[in-house]
């Protein structure tokens, strides 16, 4: 039953990949690369999928196409660079550095440093400001308090 | 005085966000569609292809390859016996072959021969030369993300307008016509 069960589990969660068997190359190192391209690369008919997860045929024929150039000696680079050539940056899931995507590469960093820069400069004028004395009549207060009266 | 106008700054920026969001929207609500990917191929060569033409179609020449892209002003078309846009968009590829202002040249997509024959045997076949394209690598070379998708080629076999989607008797005669008949010049 426990053993039924995990066989069925395991043929629906391989039935989830979208890499078919037979589109694996033999040479593991080959197909390693072949998995870090694809996942690089987005699915065009899904948009927010890689070419590695998505079942969309166009999809399983770019993953075929990616296997073919790494199998024919192209480096990962080449094989984006295909792609990009065909489809625009938009088909890169992770945005290249250029001047048009610059903002989003540096907005980040920018914002985290002008967070703690006005953090340490809240922080060090509240440690400078000096306590004042109490007023007279707050002393009087402080008095009544510490001594219990009403 | 400085340090009050600080805390407008908070306020301005989602203002801006809010123009830009905004101005897209509208876009969207004009009739953009934003699927609708650019195409990066514009003014650059045809890709080199030699695409295999359908058995049994009977025309001779058949098939389809990058040099005979060149020579001649050409439409090329995308299409698959799958593909219901491409039922919508046959009758305008019928007269267009009719017409005789442009060839149509085809490129058969992910389809297997009897399919593709039934179909043209059935709708017509407005195609000059099919070639046929069974594992994407042409689509996949003219940046294709669905079909239909029309290119218009000049006679250097340069890329000069992509359509996506079916082709509409007013996209024919108000955009590809026009920009055919100039680059036929």
């Amino acid at each position: 039953m426990r053993m039924g069960l995990i066989a069925m589990m395991t043929a629906i969660s391989l039935g989830a990949l979208a890499v078919e068997p037979s589109e694996r190359l033999a040479d593991p190192a080959l197909e390693s690369r072949a998995r870090e391209v694809s996942k690089a690369l987005r699915c065009v008919v899904c948009q927010n999928e890689s070419i590695d997860d998505s079942n969309a045929e166009l999809a399983k024929d770019m993953r075929i196409l990616v296997r073919d150039r790494i199998n024919a000696g192209d480096s990962n680079q080449a094989v984006l660079d295909y792609m990009v050539e065909r489809y625009g940056d938009f088909v890169l899931l992770k945005p290249r550095v250029m001047p048009t995507t610059i903002a989003l590469w540096v907005a980040p960093a920018v914002l985290l440093a002008l967070g703690l820069l006005v953090l340490i400069r809240t922080m060090r004028r509240r440690a400078m400001a000096e306590p004042t004395a109490l007023s007279s009549d707050e002393a009087l207060k402080l008095k009544r308090l510490m001594d219990g009266a009403p | 005085m400085r340090g009050r106008l600080v805390f407008l700054l908070p306020l301005a920026i989602v203002g801006a966000l809010m123009l830009v969001f905004g101005k897209r929207l509208l876009d969207v609500g004009r009739g953009e569609d934003l699927r609708i990917l650019p195409t990066v191929l514009l003014d650059t060569p045809v890709p080199d292809m030699a695409l295999d033409a359908i058995p049994g179609r009977g025309r001779n020449p058949d098939g389809l390859t990058d040099e005979d892209l060149r020579g001649e002003v050409a439409l090329v078309n995308i299409w698959g016996s799958w593909c219901v846009a491409c039922l919508a968009e046959h009758p305008v590829l019928n007269e267009i072959a009719k017409s005789g202002v442009v060839p149509v040249q085809g490129i058969a997509w992910r389809d297997s021969p009897a399919a593709s024959l039934g179909w043209l045997a059935k709708h017509g076949d407005p195609y000059a030369r099919i070639g046929q394209d069974p594992k994407s690598r042409a689509a996949i070379a003219f940046g294709v993300t669905g079909a239909p998708e029309t290119f218009v080629v000049d006679r250097q076999g340069v890329i000069r307008y992509k359509h996506t989607g079916p082709i509409s008797p007013e996209a024919w005669e108000r955009t590809i016509k026009p920009l055919v008949m100039e680059l036929s010049k």
